[in-house]
């Protein structure tokens, strides 16, 4: 299937001589949440803003349905809604007046029914007629959501959604960017919470410093980099692994009270027969634990590793 | 597949939308909008008109306050526009909310259209509010209405497409008075808003003669009064010229991205 984006070897040079972007290619797929992973500075959102026209590539082609960004601009734009990171709106307009706007300037025909379900599910309907300048940084954050949303979009960028808001408001966001997905809504959304991609995205593309180091489907990430830890606590300390167990990723621990058994993503972890070997050997367990290692662990490794 | 815009050759609804969202802003702001440039043109009466016209003998046949009738209004319409344009573009650059703008799928021309659109229609209703409360003034006849609403709407159309260059360019709040406060006013002042040409010593006339304004005005006028400083040909062929600038300038603007994009 034709992949909903198509980013070809884009880059972004500033004039200073930074180099925001390393040549980028990414294909999203149709109805998939992408999250790009990255810390502060990355590239994240120049990227994003490459996508959505407001900066322009140095190089490189993007797509979006097969419409080109630059020449096919208006069939590309007018399938994305972007919710920026910052909380930039018109202070003196009313909820209504901004999203009704948002929805215009997008080119669709003033639809004041789905404009009024739309700022229900966003929980802003009572605010309706309020200025926006008299409103919280969670119900501004809404608005932006809102207006993004205005035209009925294919394709949905949220840009750091949850910087910044409470739980409730995380929550919501959550609901709402499954209930996208599950009317078709193409979903990318970057983040440097971990937990985030974790808990949403379907794929995950980790950037950092302009360059887009992986991109791999989330579980098969996890299944990969991921580690999978059992640690016994022992009754009585070993001196050493006993020979029969050699076969095993086993090592010791404080001082031999503890026995490690590290399985990396890809390995099957058989604890009943571990278990069962240990007892036949008359090794005593006091305690276990496990630990499997998350995103963010995989994440800070490849961050850290390849600068 | 739902592609509403894809086969759009125009986009009314974009362009309808910041048209609206101007107007809005104006009505808003109803006392800054109208009030006070109307208070100030009949301020202008008071002193210049009433004070010291009565003294003064007429000018082309006109009495010296309703001389001046044509010169307000090209005054106020030329800061109105300025101002109004220069914010209406400038503002959203100043909250960051022109990221909407920029990926929306509107064509820059469609841009031009609703912003210099919506800010000449201020000053053209501003234009004839000034011209209404005049008329309260002074006794006014226009020869030619077709031809002076004609200046009326170029003019107000290149100086808020002047405004919205301004806009583009300003980095700040201090630039947006710049122009108009350093070039626009004194300009109009020596362009005779206020005075014909003719009165001034051969030397003065001949410099005036390089002063755009005194184009514009005295083609105004013309359209009031039939008497003009400059062949209303002149006129009229300034006032297209300063347009073709302006859009020239806007069409830079928009392909380098200039201090819109990085």
């Amino acid at each position: 299937m034709q992949p909903i984006i198509s980013i070809k070897g884009v880059t972004k040079s500033y004039a200073s001589g930074l180099q925001a972007l390393q040549p980028v290619d990414l294909d999203i797929e149709k109805g998939e949440i992408f999250a790009l992973l990255g810390p502060n500075g990355a590239g994240k959102t120049t990227l994003i803003n490459i996508v959505c026209g407001i900066v322009t590539a140095s190089t490189g082609t993007v797509t979006a349905d097969g419409h080109d960004i630059v020449r096919g601009y208006r069939a590309a734009r007018s399938m994305i809604g972007l919710v920026p990171q910052e909380l930039s709106t018109d202070a003196f307009e009313t909820v209504w007046a901004t999203v009704s706007f948002s929805r215009g300037l997008f080119g669709r025909a003033p639809n004041p029914k789905f404009i009024e379900s739309l700022l229900r599910d966003l929980s802003l309907l009572d605010k309706r007629n309020s200025k926006i300048m008299t409103l919280s940084g969670g119900m501004k954050r809404r608005v932006m959501i809102a207006k993004a949303l205005s035209h009925e979009p294919q394709i949905l960028f949220l840009d750091e959604p949850t910087a910044g808001v409470d739980v409730e408001l995380r929550r919501d966001m959550w609901n709402l960017v499954r209930g996208l997905r599950e009317k078709g809504v193409t979903i990318i959304l970057t983040t440097h919470y971990i937990e985030e991609a974790e808990e949403m995205a379907d794929r995950v593309g980790v950037i950092n410093k302009g360059a887009l180091m992986l991109v791999e489907d989330k579980k098969a990430l996890m299944k990969k980099l991921g580690k999978k830890q059992l640690t016994l606590h022992l009754m009585t300390p070993l001196q050493r692994i006993p020979a029969e167990l050699q076969s095993w990723a086993l090592e010791l621990k404080a001082d031999g009270s503890d026995m490690v058994y590290t399985v990396d993503g890809a390995g099957s972890v058989d604890i009943s027969t571990l278990l069962k070997r240990l007892s036949e050997l008359s090794i005593v367990i006091k305690d276990l634990q496990t630990h499997q290692s998350s995103l963010e662990d995989i994440f800070v490794n490849l961050v850290t590793e390849r600068t | 597949m739902n592609q509403p815009a894809a086969a759009l050759k125009f986009n009314r609804h974009g362009v309808w939308a910041i048209y609206k969202f101007e107007i809005a802003r104006a009505l808003r702001t109803l006392v800054q909008s109208l009030v006070t440039p109307v208070i100030t043109t009949s301020l202008y009466f008071v002193v210049f008109g009433a004070a010291i016209g009565s003294r003064l003998a007429t000018t082309s046949g006109v009495s010296y306050g309703a001389f001046i009738v044509p010169g307000l209004i090209m005054l106020a319409l030329f800061t109105e526009s300025l101002s109004n344009a220069s914010f209406g573009i400038y503002f959203p650059k100043f909250t960051g909310t022109i990221y909407e703008l920029l990926s929306a799928p509107v064509s820059y021309v469609e841009i031009v259209i609703a912003y210099v659109g919506a800010a000449a229609s201020k000053s053209v209703v501003l234009g004839l509010i000034i011209l209404a409360t005049a008329s309260l003034f002074v006794p006014i006849k226009i020869m030619h209405p077709a031809w002076m609403i004609a200046f009326l709407l170029m003019t107000a159309c290149t100086f808020s497409l002047f405004g919205f260059i301004i806009g583009i360019w300003a980095k700040g709040f201090e630039h947006l008075q710049f122009i108009p406060m350093l070039i626009i006013t004194p300009l109009t002042f020596l362009g005779g808003a206020f005075y014909s040409i003719d009165m001034l010593p051969p030397a003065w006339r001949a410099f005036s003669l390089f002063n755009p304004i005194v184009y514009l005005i005295s083609g105004f006028r013309w359209s009031f009064y039939g008497a003009a400083d400059v062949g209303v040909g002149i006129s009229l062929a300034v006032t297209v010229g300063f347009f073709a600038v302006c859009l020239a300038l806007v069409a830079w603007i928009f392909k380098t991205g200039y201090r819109l994009k990085n």
